[in-house]
């Protein structure tokens, strides 16, 4: 998965929930765990350990809340 | 005598609602609602007055005088079809007056007609013929005068006769047969709303005309076939009756082209089909149609149908054709490889909004029981998977809240991003009949569509916004209902949480969401934005209409909150009249989405980490299912590049076509080492596959679609499928070939299997659609009749939920670069990437796909109306020929993308909404120049994939 893309999606989820009442981060991460297959959590994931360059802060606050992938997608 | 009536007959008026009336007719006591014609009431009593100008669909005008009756206590013989009827009426059909009477009328309208009934078309079929029957005539005593139809008489050209008008390829129009009844000219008004007929001159001289008396094809004509089917004569007359002859029996079933979900007779003579006629007894569509349904089903015997399956090593092979077996063997081995390399979520499929609830729900459940992955999407995706995200969030359910019928209660109707004349005819005619009783209506939109110009009472207001800015202005809107209290409190408070509305109305009211604000951003005046939020919340029944203008955008999801919200605050939710309703594209879009196609939904919306919805499944189908959501098409497509993602089953549809950046597509697909397409023509993602699977047409299996309106009406086979299975038989077949052990042999099976795991659809068997023609999900204990109208009582979430919507710019946005924004849509005749209707007749109206610019950008760059022009975006270009029209405004370009060769989706961007992504198609900044010839990438791809279509002679 191409990881620009990745981060454009999870912005563009951030700056919806950012605009709601409540804490951000909490409505990114079950939109991310309800609709993200788990390749594509794993890269968002392993994005966010190589330092986030480029998320929009509300996701890198998720990242603790999103679902750890199933063994067998995290190393494809 | 009630008892013999059989449905569909024709009853002389329409059905009126009203107090009940008793009178008697010829003898017989009967009863009917107060302003019900004579004539109905004694078609209700098993008697059937002579008529000709008169006939259910219209409202009588009593033109010809044969239906005229004998009342007692009246003098003369009124008309039966213009009197209503009064308490304690005493009527006579039949006496020897009235039987004089009508002897004369017709011999006298026999007189100008032709008597060469043998080598009619509407021999057989003729109401003239019937009446000449029914009224005893034996003799016309008339010397042979001045007439209509005779080309000369003696030695001179008769002045009176015209030539038939054959300009329009499915119907004919020969004047020599008319009498003038005027049933054409008040069906095209009343029923289709088109006003093209009118009758030219009077008395003897009178005779119906299509515009300013110009060919059909030159006038106003949308090709509907109203008319057709209310001509009593051979005047008007389907081409198709006229080759073959008339029909002898006719299956009842469902158009396959638009979410209206027209019911049709499929009238046939042996396994050929002569016409198509809409179903008087349809819910949805009442007796219309438009072009696509009525006369675009010629592709189903185009000679381009692959009836063979095929398979190939590698793209770049011809392709072999095989037997059905090899075939499966082949693709089935496939797929087996690359799990067992790979693992199930390499795997994945595509499901199809053309094809039926049954093979959508076989092939979801190939990928989740048999592939053993939840990487299944459809192409719902593409078009409205934010209006199921959307109002599940608001409502707690993905789904319009009305029936069509709703529209007869209308005040004011709002259209958002639809352009229902062209996308949803028969749904266009409906609402316009309700403009012209004179409801309001509100246009929400980039383009001066066609609903705007029809003639009713009162103008339509337009806002014409810049592409990209719904949320904008919709949220505009709720500012002016809540800073203006417009608001409905009583309703908010009794079904909606009032802190969430509180918030909701705190947020609308800042002062960046006023009308004068958002006007600099929208290009729309706010007196206007004030004057429509004004009229919707003061209309006693607000309804809310809206399509793929409103889905296909980055805040597409946003947008459909926007709208759930209004219709909350307004409290237009629950009755006949008003609600959301989602204009669904294809025939089962709404159907595909039920059915479990997207990879985080079980059938009924249930999401895959739900472990009592998985549970349900797991017992039915014996196997355990992955918590995990799969991939959307998209990330498909992304996978594939990076060699996650290697093979997919592709069910009936063309992505490659119809999904944004082509080049993106083009790229995955090349990527993938098993690509199955099952389809009718060797689509252009074909280009792309291993192995091809013939597909079947709606006309060739049984099964059932689920309209806009939640309405699950049924398919029925009418002849064999060509290439020798129904679809969801070819699925079953791979399914086995992996060794699943399914056994159906009908899909009335799957749909038990439907109901039996889906709450919604527990009440839903074929025995029950079969004794009642149709059903509106859901369906169940709760609900056994179905539900015409959703959250009636309360909301299926509880209390109905606002959302803040905050207007956030699309990442599209012109520049000195790409200083236009092109936005996309649909034409009447063609329908979504045209595979079907480019196989028919209808390329008479839409040979092309045309660019739409206004004059003067058309000006600065030079280009004039019909020349070659480049559109260019910053992922792709392409050239097709300009329209210049004023229909779009300045800075805005439209297209459509029905042709492969103009391939619009070359220059879409991979842009898509932020929850569901739904590609944006409606916002791309382009640049518009002058040109000389196709684009690179449409030279290239016309060379690779004339290579890639080629198919190796049969070996011997
Ligand atoms: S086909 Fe339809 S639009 Fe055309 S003249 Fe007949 S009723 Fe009117
Ligand atoms: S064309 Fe047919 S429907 Fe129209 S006036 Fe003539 S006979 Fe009647
Ligand atoms: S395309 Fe739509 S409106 Fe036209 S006949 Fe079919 S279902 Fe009806
Ligand atoms: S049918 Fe009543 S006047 Fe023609």
């Amino acid at each position: 998965m191409r990881d620009e893309k990745l981060i454009r999606m999870a912005n563009q989820i951030a700056a919806f929930f950012v605009s709601q009442p409540g804490t951000a981060s909490e409505g990114v991460a079950a939109h991310i765990n309800d609709n993200w297959s788990p390749p594509m959590r794993a890269a968002l994931l392993a994005h966010v350990a190589g330092g986030g360059a480029g998320l929009a802060l509300a996701v890198v606050e998720a990242a603790p809340r999103l679902r750890p992938p199933p063994a067998r997608a995290a190393k494809a | 005598m009630k008892d013999f009536i059989l449905p569909g007959r024709d009853m002389g008026t329409p059905a009126r609602k009203g107090a009940p009336v008793s009178l008697t007719i010829d003898g017989f006591a009967i009863t009917v609602p107060a302003g019900t014609s004579v004539m109905r009431a004694a078609a209700e009593a098993g008697i059937r007055i002579p008529k000709l100008c008169a006939t259910d669909s219209l409202e009588p005008i009593g033109a010809c005088r044969l239906c005229a009756v004998e009342i007692a206590g009246q003098r003369g013989t009124p008309a039966s079809c213009t009197t209503p009827v009064a308490p304690g009426m005493v009527v006579h059909t039949q006496t020897e007056a009235l039987a004089r009477l009508r002897r004369g009328v017709m011999e006298l309208t026999i007189s100008d007609h032709p008597l060469d009934c043998l080598t009619c078309a509407a021999n057989g079929d003729c109401e003239l013929q019937d009446m000449a029957g029914a009224v005893g005539l034996r003799e016309v005593r008339y010397a042979p005068g001045a007439n209509h139809f005779a080309q000369r008489a003696a030695e001179v050209a008769n002045p009176e006769w015209r030539p038939k008008d054959a300009s329009n390829p499915y119907f004919t129009y020969d004047p020599a047969k008319c009498i003038v009844c005027m049933r054409c000219v008040r069906a095209c008004e009343e029923v289709q709303g088109t006003f093209a007929l009118t009758i030219d001159g009077r008395g003897f001289a009178s005779r119906v005309v299509a515009g300013q008396d110009v060919p059909f094809m030159a006038s106003d004509c949308v090709s509907c076939g109203a008319c057709v089917q209310a001509c009593p004569t051979a005047t008007l007359q389907e081409n198709s009756v006229i080759a073959i002859g008339t029909p002898e029996r006719s299956v009842i079933t469902t158009c396959a082209y638009c979410g209206v979900g027209c019911s049709f007779e499929a009238q046939m003579r042996g396994d050929t089909l002569v016409r198509m006629v809409p179903w008087k007894e349809g819910k949805a569509n009442r007796g219309h149609s438009c072009v696509k349904g009525r006369f675009a089903w010629g592709y189903a015997q185009h000679q381009d149908r692959i009836l063979k399956p095929m398979v190939r090593e590698a793209i770049t092979d011809a392709w072999r054709e095989v037997g059905w077996e090899e075939a499966i063997g082949f693709a089935a081995a496939r797929l087996s490889a690359i799990r067992a390399e790979s693992g199930p979520d390499a795997l994945g499929v595509i499901t199809s909004s053309r094809c039926t609830n049954e093979e959508t729900f076989l092939v979801q459940k190939l990928a989740r029981a048999v592939f053993g992955t939840n990487n299944t999407d459809t192409c719902a995706r593409v078009c409205h998977s934010p209006t199921g995200y959307g109002l599940k969030q608001t409502f707690g359910t993905s789904a319009g809240t009305q029936d069509f019928d709703s529209v007869e209660a209308v005040d004011c109707a709002v259209v958002i991003g639809a352009n229902p004349t062209d996308g949803h005819p028969v749904f266009a005619s409906r609402l316009r009949r309700r403009l012209r009783q004179g409801a309001g209506l509100i246009v929400i939109d980039p383009r001066r569509i066609d609903l705007l110009d029809t003639p009713h009472m009162g103008e339509g207001l337009h806002l014409a916004l810049r592409p990209g800015t719904n949320v904008a202005v919709l949220t505009a809107l709720a500012h002016v209902i809540v800073t203006e209290r417009l608001y409905d409190e009583a309703f908010i408070r009794a079904r909606c949480d009032w802190d969430e509305f509180a918030d909701y109305m705190e947020f609308a009211a800042r002062p960046e969401h006023a009308p004068e604000v958002v006007e600099a951003l929208s290009g729309v005046p706010a007196a206007n934005i004030r004057a429509a939020a004004r009229a919707y919340a003061a209309a006693a029944n607000g309804a809310i209409y809206y399509g793929l203008g409103v889905t296909e955008h980055s805040q597409g999801s946003t947008t459909v909150m926007a709208i759930a919200n209004l219709a909350m605050m307004t409290g237009n939710i629950g009755r006949p009249g008003v609600g959301v309703n989602p204009l669904r594209g294809q025939n089962n879009v709404q159907g595909s989405c039920d059915m479990g196609s997207f990879p985080h939904e079980l059938p009924g919306y249930r999401h895959v980490s739900d472990p009592a919805a998985r549970g349900v499944f797991e017992a039915a189908w014996g196997v355990s299912l992955s918590p995990e959501p799969g991939l959307r098409i998209p990330n498909m497509l992304d996978a594939a590049q990076s060699g996650q993602f290697r093979a997919i089953y592709i069910q009936g549809e063309d992505i490659l076509q119809s999904d944004p950046d082509t080049r993106h597509v083009a790229a995955g697909l090349a990527a993938m080492e098993c690509v199955i397409v099952h389809d009718l023509f060797l689509n252009e993602t074909a280009a792309y596959a291993h192995v091809f699977l013939p597909g079947s047409t709606f006309l060739e299996k049984d099964g059932t679609f689920t309209n806009a309106e939640r309405r699950i009406n049924r398919v029925r086979r009418v002849m064999a499928p060509k290439n020798g299975f129904a679809d969801w038989e070819v699925t079953q077949l791979l399914a086995n070939a992996l060794g699943a052990g399914w056994a159906y042999s009908h899909p009335s099976q799957v749909m038990d299997e439907i109901a039996a795991t889906t709450p919604g659809f527990a009440g839903v068997n074929y025995p029950m659609l079969e004794a009642r023609g149709s059903v509106q999900w859901p369906c169940n204990d709760a609900a056994p009749e179905g539900s015409p109208i959703m959250h009636v009582d309360g909301f299926v979430r509880g209390r109905g939920r606002f959302i803040r919507t905050e207007y956030i710019a699309t990442d599209e946005r012109s520049g000195p670069r790409f200083p236009l924004l092109l936005t996309t849509g649909r034409v009447l005749s063609q329908y979504n990437v045209g595979a079907q209707t480019r196989r028919t007749e209808n390329t008479a109206w839409h040979a092309e796909d045309v660019l739409e610019i206004h004059p003067h950008d058309a000006e600065v760059r030079g280009v004039k109306h019909g020349d070659l022009v480049r559109l260019a975006s910053r992922v792709g270009e392409t050239s097709l020929r300009a329209e210049v029209t004023e229909r779009v405004a300045p800075g805005v370009v439209y297209t459509t993308f029905h042709h492969p060769g103009t391939q619009a989706n070359v220059v879409t961007t991979d842009n898509s909404d932020w929850a569901t992504n739904c590609p944006e198609y409606k916002v791309t900044a382009v640049q518009v120049s002058a040109s000389n010839g196709p684009s690179e990438w449409q030279s290239d791809y016309a060379a690779l994939i004339s290579l890639q279509r080629r198919i190796a002679p049969a070996a011997e």
